[in-house]
């Protein structure tokens, strides 16, 4: 969604040669340069720096709260060490989506290195791995990719010039005489290894252009790689941020207000201080934070803390009466985020209406591994060592909190334990409280949330309602379109709000509805919204607003289908455009499920197409039910992402988006009462299962268009396959997630 | 209190209530064994005693005087139990921070059913949840080493 809202313009070394197509790219007023800044390390081997500067400023860079990148910087992609060991220094963050595996295929497709020497840490807070598009360290909207797919290249064909050049100079021939291969620059039968050119590559001036290679001569893009992190997981050192220790670290947790809101009025630590074990309790911002020497003794303090909360307004909040206000403001008009034609007019007269409510609950991310982060003050600066997707912020925000510059501030990326857009928030509320705490305590402090902490946390996917009014005309296809977005904007309030809200606008709030193909083939539409404000957080969640927009459109299409008496199939057939992409995923999804093809008994199918994030993804899912609980067979999906570098990763990631999109398809929801969240943890927030797991099909568009993401996109369409899967079969309309028949 | 962890002998100063896997994590210094819902509810402080798993998170340490406790740091050397073997074969990780407590189930799993079906890896494996969605390669890994444990004839 974001790349709607930036205008997208990026330099490239690699003008001239064939490069697949790059939506970084694309955009007006391209500055040609790039800088290179090469540096020896304290090993003596080579790092590159391949540093290119954002020509013109990027709005959302703008709002943010650091400074875009304006100076070279001695930071690196790529260090070559005397053993032959590749270190690829990751820009962005590990949370399961693939990048430690995906991101060093691509530098060292062009390096040409040994693969099985390759190995991957993450890069510390710095300007020049901000991204390219967004000019800020992060890692999210399903970007990765396609944002650093040329940089990442580029990086690595620079550093295997400079090794060419430098193993030239010690053979005593000519550059041009010179051929890489695994790891080695080869003359006739001489070669040298890359460990042992390192170091005079590094003293070499960096080329200012390199020639990236053809697509056809890729030897690892494209290919199926496995993962450099597995070894790591399986046997359980791999490093979370949950999972460090520094010297003379605390563990804190912190009892936070139970409605949203709410204030500290009278705290009694007396019971807290007596556990074994507890050190302090200090008084945050945020809460009462009770630290202890394990989590256990700080536990057991929270437990024992005595704390009167002033509640204030957000006391008498609940879910029930949001849901009132919303279908109230529903009846009423919105800002417009789409329109065209003469939409009342259309309806005046039509023979056939439809109407419709859709409504999709407040959702928790709950990634695996609660939130956590580790804070050591010290007089030079601030380390920080987490499992966050949004480095310069966090690093800017802690900078702003303790007056210190944003270099001052390290932060220390670790594995994250799914981050799903938790992590990345933009008032950094987890570093923040957790500074906080180092600060009031003057201690070494890791702050670890428990499950209840999360699920009660806030910065929740919001509450949404659709209100749809369509009119059908000849062959039963729609001339008048009518629909209504209630919910919380996500952006406003933050320091994206100049750069994401246009007119009053959110545009992550109707991103997948304003934006949906169907309504060009509808003459007259209208998308609207309301935005209504409520001391809930709310963030962007797996797939942000095509979270609930793929699942009201997709199915108020199958309604407008099922009122035109047509195949659900040859309906959007008929509606999208003839060369689109979502035609091109919906007709391989038909034909790899087969469409239309007896089923089992019991059984039915129902599909869904969404574009989200540049990628386009059609699925079909097969139900059954059985005691009015909805049951997933199987699901087919196909995903036009463009080009694809690693084929492993993108099936990994239609897999585990579907899965996170139907936990909370069949379970996901959270309720308020009285101002407090209803649920607290995995048993009355379940997701899915391994036995409720279906098998699932990935199938590939293969394409040469616009590099999509893979790490969203595969979560908005399968609520809505699923719940056309079991109107097809019941006969019954499920219009609110999570889908219950009783 | 006395525990026998991965073959060694540890002399922990713990409160009795205090959870097996929080000694694990904050007294001994296995960070394997992951926190993730402190009920038992998501398996991903699954750890064996005697060779069948439980939560660790729910489980005092205190009661496990006389056990043999192993974690997924004691599982094998050096990551070459079949379980772990097949998880690196099959690509299952993603975020992995679910996958010490599933590799722990998994190998509970095969020591009691060597060649387990579908229906019983589902029916063992249900306790442990993966956000990531790695469900199906996990079936298909459990398969995997159920074949290289045959193999090689290791008992788990």
């Amino acid at each position: 969604m974001w790349r709607d809202h930036v205008k997208a313009s990026d330099v490239d070394l690699a003008s001239g040669t064939p490069s697949p197509p790059n939506p970084a790219l694309e955009g007006e007023g391209l500055e040609r340069r790039a800088f290179l800044k090469t540096a020896a390390t304290v090993s003596g081997g080579l790092v590159i720096a391949c540093f290119m500067p954002i020509a013109l400023r990027r709005a959302l860079a703008e709002a943010a709260p650091a400074p875009a990148p304006k100076t070279v910087s001695p930071n690196a992609f790529i260090h070559i060490a005397p053993d032959n060991t590749v270190t690829i220094l990751l820009k962005h963050s590990e949370m399961g989506q693939g990048v430690w595996t995906s991101m060093p295929m691509a530098i060292a497709e062009e390096l040409e290195c040994d693969w099985s020497k390759v190995r991957v840490e993450h890069a510390p807070a710095a300007p020049e791995y901000a991204h390219t598009t967004f000019g800020m360290q992060m890692t999210g909207g399903s970007t990765s990719t396609w944002e650093s797919f040329d940089q990442l290249r580029t990086a690595g064909a620079m550093a295997r010039e400079m090794l060419i050049a430098a193993g030239a100079t010690k053979l005593g021939v000519a550059a041009a005489d010179c051929r890489v291969e695994n790891g080695y620059v080869v003359n006739g039968t001489r070669k040298l290894s890359y460990g042992e050119l390192a170091s005079a590559a590094a003293k070499l001036p960096a080329p200012t252009s390199v020639k990236l290679k053809d697509p056809k001569d890729w030897t690892l893009i494209g290919k199926p790689t496995r993962r450099l992190d597995s070894k790591a997981k399986v046997t359980g050192k791999a490093e979370f941020g949950i999972d460090v220790k520094r010297p003379d670290m605390l563990v804190a947790l912190v009892a936070r207000a139970p409605v949203f809101g709410g204030k500290i009025k009278h705290v009694d630590a007396t019971k807290s201080k007596a556990i074994p074990g507890v050190v302090d309790v200090v008084e945050i911002p945020s809460g009462v934070a009770v630290l202890g020497q394990h989590f256990w003794a700080a536990k057991k303090g929270r437990d024992a803390l005595q704390i009167e909360w002033d509640d204030g307004a957000g006391a008498t909040l609940s879910t029930t009466a949001l849901r009132e206000e919303y279908r109230k403001l529903a009846a009423t008009p919105g800002m417009k985020a789409k329109v065209a034609g003469d939409v009342d007019a259309a309806f005046q007269g039509a023979p056939s209406v439809i109407e419709a409510d859709y409504e999709v609950p407040f959702l928790a991310h709950a990634p695996m591994e609660p939130l956590n982060c580790t804070v050591a003050i010290g007089k030079d600066g601030c380390d920080i060592w987490t499992g966050t997707q949004f480095q310069t912020v966090d690093q800017a925000t802690t900078a702003k909190l303790l007056g210190l510059k944003p270099e001052q501030v390290r932060i220390h990326t670790t594995f994250l334990g799914g981050g799903f857009g938790r992590r990345a928030n933009p008032t950094s509320d987890f570093i923040v409280e957790a500074v906080n705490v180092a600060k009031a305590s003057k201690r070494t402090v890791k702050v670890v949330w428990t499950r209840e902490d999360d699920i009660r946390g806030g910065y929740y996917r919001p509450m949404w309602l659709s209100r749809f009014r369509a009119a059908l005309g000849e062959h039963g296809k729609p001339v008048a379109w009518s629909h209504t977005i209630v919910g919380q904007s996500i952006i406003d309030g933050t320091p994206f709000a100049a750069a994401m809200i246009k007119d009053g606008i959110d545009g992550t709030s109707v991103e997948g509805a304003a934006d949906s193909p169907y309504l060009a083939a509808i003459p007259a539409h209208r998308v609207d919204l309301h935005s209504p404000k409520s001391p809930v957080t709310v963030l962007w969640w797996r797939s942000v607003g095509h979270s609930h927009t793929a699942f009201v459109v997709e199915s108020f299409i199958d309604e407008l289908a099922t009122a035109a008496k047509q195949d659900p199939l040859e309906y959007r057939r008929a509606l999208l455009p003839a060369d689109s992409r979502e035609l091109k995923a919906l007709n391989l999804a038909a034909e790899k499920f087969g469409w239309g093809q007896p089923l089992a008994k019991g059984h039915a199918a129902g599909l869904a197409v969404h574009e989200a994030f540049g990628s386009f993804v059609a699925q079909i899912a097969e139900v059954s039910v059985e005691d009015n609980t909805i049951r997933v067979h199987r699901v087919v999906c196909a995903i036009d992402c463009g080009p694809v570098v690693n084929p492993l990763t993108v099936d990994a990631q239609m897999q585990s988006g579907i899965v996170f999109g139907l936990s909370a398809a069949l379970h996901g929801e959270l309720t308020l009462k009285n101002g407090r969240v209803e649920q607290s943890n995995f048993h009355d927030y379940p997701a899915l299962r391994i036995p409720e797991m279906p098998k699932i099909e990935v199938h590939t568009v293969a394409s040469t268009e616009k590099m999509g993401g893979c790490g969203e996109p595969g979560t908005p369409p399968i609520a809505p396959a699923v719940a056309n899967a079991v109107f097809a079969l019941t006969g019954k309309r499920l219009r609110q997630l999570p889908l219950r028949l009783a | 209190m006395k525990l026998l962890i991965n073959g060694q002998p540890h002399d922990v100063d713990a409160p009795d209530d205090m959870p097996l896997l929080w000694v694990l994590r904050d007294l001994v210094g296995l960070t394997g064994t992951k926190f993730g819902c402190g009920m038992a509810q998501c398996g991903a402080c699954t750890v064996l005693v005697d060779g069948q798993a439980i939560r660790s998170c729910v489980t005092p340490a205190s009661s496990l005087a006389g056990k043999k406790i192993t974690t997924i740091e004691g599982l094998s050397k050096d990551g070459t139990h079949p379980v772990q073997l097949a998880w690196q074969e099959v690509d299952v990780v993603q975020c992995g921070y679910c996958q010490s407590g599933q590799v722990m189930s998994a190998a509970a799993l095969l020591t009691v059913k060597p060649q387990p079906t579908d229906a019983e890896i589902d029916a063992a494996m249900a306790g442990n949840l993966c956000r990531c969605g790695t469900y199906q390669r996990i079936r298909t890994a459990v398969h995997r080493a159920a074949e290289l444990s045959k193999e090689s004839g290791h008992v788990a």
